[in-house]
């Protein structure tokens, strides 16, 4: 393998890494708060892709103002989601919101089916997100620099939420202790529902982002990559923002590079998420910047 | 009243189920009898979830991936060597797997036996994890498995699935695998053991506590599990002669949970009526994929419909009605007569006076 080639799958290894990251980081927030695995995360992915396609080909907006706008809604629809199908659960067994989790995640999809019809969609990609980039011998789509910027922005951003605003201190505290956060006057509703907001819309960005690097749309899009970002942020330690998106770049790497290395793995392409999933889950199940957890009797 | 009578009850209840079913299997349509068949397929399947989530409150997602393994067991090992050759056209057949075929209820063994032996290793690292890691974890082994299945050209034909699979899963056999299951789970859970299972579910450091070694009754709930699932698969493929990775997807396993939550985590009736219940629902509910006729207008083919319904129960049973239709209880005799149907005037005999009526 010369340099340049290594380079080459680097690139790609690192704008795939930041996607998996920036749908990560929507995961971890999401436990962080209520230790729930929200299956449905995925789902509201494909959701974010599909609305912005929808604003561009019917509704004729310019891509930016379609990608504002898909978003914004896909944002909402997340805090209706936790609305609908996550509070009225919260008292109950795990399993209970488990299930529902899955529920929402099946029902999302197969409206999807029905609304959007099952034949994949072709992609718009706009002008901006698809021009060649060379730099020596590595060249790639302008769409694959873009992704980790706006992962680092986003992150950026995010960062200073959650440890410079009030808003991010109330999550905090909620994610350390619900009940310790109530009795300080902390609106935990408001606080999760924001939660559900947020890590929408980051699955809304990496849909928008993915359907551009990626340019075809189907109702199922979302559950692999849906699976596969929670692995990530399960190896990252789930609950540290840090971690998700460690874990992204890690998995964006292994997976691409290894394909690299041993292209005759190809078929076995999906598995090593989950290869690397139960590896890690056996030596350090808290993941690799997770904090210790103690149980308590 | 007494055992006694109950037992004459249950055994007559048996009888008279077997003398339906054959009626049915002698009068019906092969369509009409092909939902039964898959009715107590699904029998088998629920129950099996069911021990592994309901009984012993581990939330297994991974039972796809048993049933797989079952499935393509008993189909190479059923099919002939010229099927084989028919089937493995883009690469020969393995040949220490061209030349065997053995019966199908052996088969069916093996195939119970060998998702069994992958149940009993998967549970050795999976079970240290619990509830959610637990979930995703043997989600996580069953896509292992599914895209193994799909790889491994020359045992299992790849995504070209093996097809014409011999049609040996009868209505006899797959009822009989049925009445099997249910009557191992029923003894199951009245015997020591099952209580221990429970003891888990509930509190496992008090389980603990109390003597019962909280591991092993974790892997052997999970492998028995795993040995059903294992069955079912191999019935499911003989019953529908033709299998592919594809097929054993986390939409299957959600079929099964579904079935689970609706009768009740914890039930086995509930599994059961359950079972039937959405079997036939889903059958009955195919026009929702074709062209529908509303009397005022027309909707176009929009498949997938059905699928809405079934996850919109889903949710609307663990939002509403999180015990499902039985919660954790069982049929039985008693409860029957303590119901007071009304051709029984009075209390039941044998009670205190009839005040255990309808709560």
């Amino acid at each position: 393998m010369t340099l340049a080639l290594f380079l080459q799958h680097l690139a790609n290894a690192l704008s795939l890494g930041s996607l998996y990251a920036l749908i990560a980081i929507g995961y971890t927030m999401v436990y962080g708060i209520l230790r729930l695995i929200n299956f449905a995360h995925g789902d509201v992915f494909m959701l974010g892709a599909y609305l912005a396609f929808y604003a561009v080909a019917t509704f004729l907006l310019p891509w930016w103002a379609a990608f504002l706008l898909a978003i914004l809604v896909t944002a909402l629809f997340g805090v209706v989601l936790e609305r609908v199908a996550y509070r009225p659960l919260r008292d109950s067994p795990r399993i209970s919101v488990m299930i529902s989790a899955i529920g929402a995640s099946f029902l999302i999809e197969n409206v999807g089916i029905v609304v959007f019809g099952g034949r994949p969609k072709g992609v718009q990609v706009p002008d901006v997100m698809n021009v060649r980039l060379g730099l020596g011998g590595v060249s790639v789509m302008s769409v694959s620099v873009v992704i980790p910027v706006l992962t680092f922005a986003v992150l950026a951003i995010l960062l200073w939420v959650v440890h410079r605003t009030k808003t991010g201190m109330a999550m905090r505290a909620v994610s350390t202790d619900l009940d310790a956060a109530r009795l300080q006057a902390i609106d935990v509703n408001r606080i999760i529902s924001f939660t559900f907001g947020a890590g929408s819309l980051l699955a809304a960005v990496g849909g928008i982002m993915w359907s551009y690097k990626y340019p075809q749309l189907n109702p199922l899009m979302g559950t692999m990559p849906g699976l596969k970002c929670f692995i990530a942020a399960v190896i990252g330690g789930i609950g540290s923002i840090w971690g998700a998106v460690l874990g992204g770049f890690l998995l964006g790497g292994i997976e691409l590079l290894t394909l690299a290395f041993l292209p005759t793995l190809t078929g076995y392409r999906d598995a090593f998420a989950f290869v690397l999933l139960i590896v890690v889950l056996l030596v350090k199940p808290s993941g690799l910047l997770g904090g210790r957890h103690v149980e308590k009797v | 009243m007494k055992p006694k009578r109950t037992h004459l009850y249950s055994l007559a209840a048996a009888v008279a189920f077997a003398v339906l079913l054959g009626v049915a299997d002698a009068t019906l349509d092969a369509f009409s009898l092909r939902v039964l068949d898959l009715c107590a397929i699904y029998i088998v399947l629920a129950l099996s979830l069911n021990l592994v989530n309901g009984f012993t409150g581990l939330f297994s997602l991974g039972h796809a991936g048993f049933m797989a393994v079952g499935a393509y067991t008993c189909a190479l090992l059923t099919m002939t060597p010229e099927q084989k050759e028919m089937n493995f056209f883009l690469e020969p057949i393995a040949p220490w797997l061209a030349h065997v075929t053995i019966p199908f209820i052996p088969a069916l063994v093996v195939a119970g036996l060998v998702a069994a032996a992958l149940g009993f290793v998967i549970a050795a690292p999976a079970l240290r994890l619990r509830d959610d890691y637990l979930a995703i974890a043997t989600l996580g082994f069953a896509e292992i498995i599914r895209v193994v299945l799909t790889n491994a050209q020359s045992i299992t034909n790849g995504a070209l699935g093996l097809k014409g699979l011999p049609k040996f899963a009868g209505t006899w056999e797959v009822w009989g695998c049925a009445a099997l299951s249910v009557a191992f789970m029923v003894l199951l859970t009245r015997s020591a053991y099952g209580r221990a299972l429970k003891a888990v579910r509930d509190d496992e450091i008090a389980a603990g506590a109390m003597g019962v070694n909280v591991f092993r009754t974790k892997v052997v709930s999970f492998t028995v599990s795993s040995f059903m699932a294992g069955v079912g698969g191999a019935l499911l493929g003989h019953l529908l002669t033709t299998i592919d990775p594809k097929m054993f997807t986390f939409m299957l396993t959600f079929n099964i949970l579904l079935v689970v939550v609706l009768g009740g985590m914890a039930s086995i009736t509930g599994s059961v009526i359950a079972s039937i219940g959405v079997t036939i629902l889903m059958e009955a509910l195919r026009f929702l994929d074709g062209p529908l006729d509303l009397g005022v207008f027309q909707l176009e083919a929009r498949p997938g419909l059905r699928m809405v319904v079934f996850s919109a129960l889903l949710m609307a049973v663990v939002l509403f009605r999180q015990r499902g239709l039985m919660g954790s209880r069982e049929f039985s005799w008693e409860m029957l007569s303590r119901a007071r149907l009304p051709w029984r005037k009075g209390g039941p005999a044998g009670t205190d006076g009839g005040t255990h009526g309808v709560a």
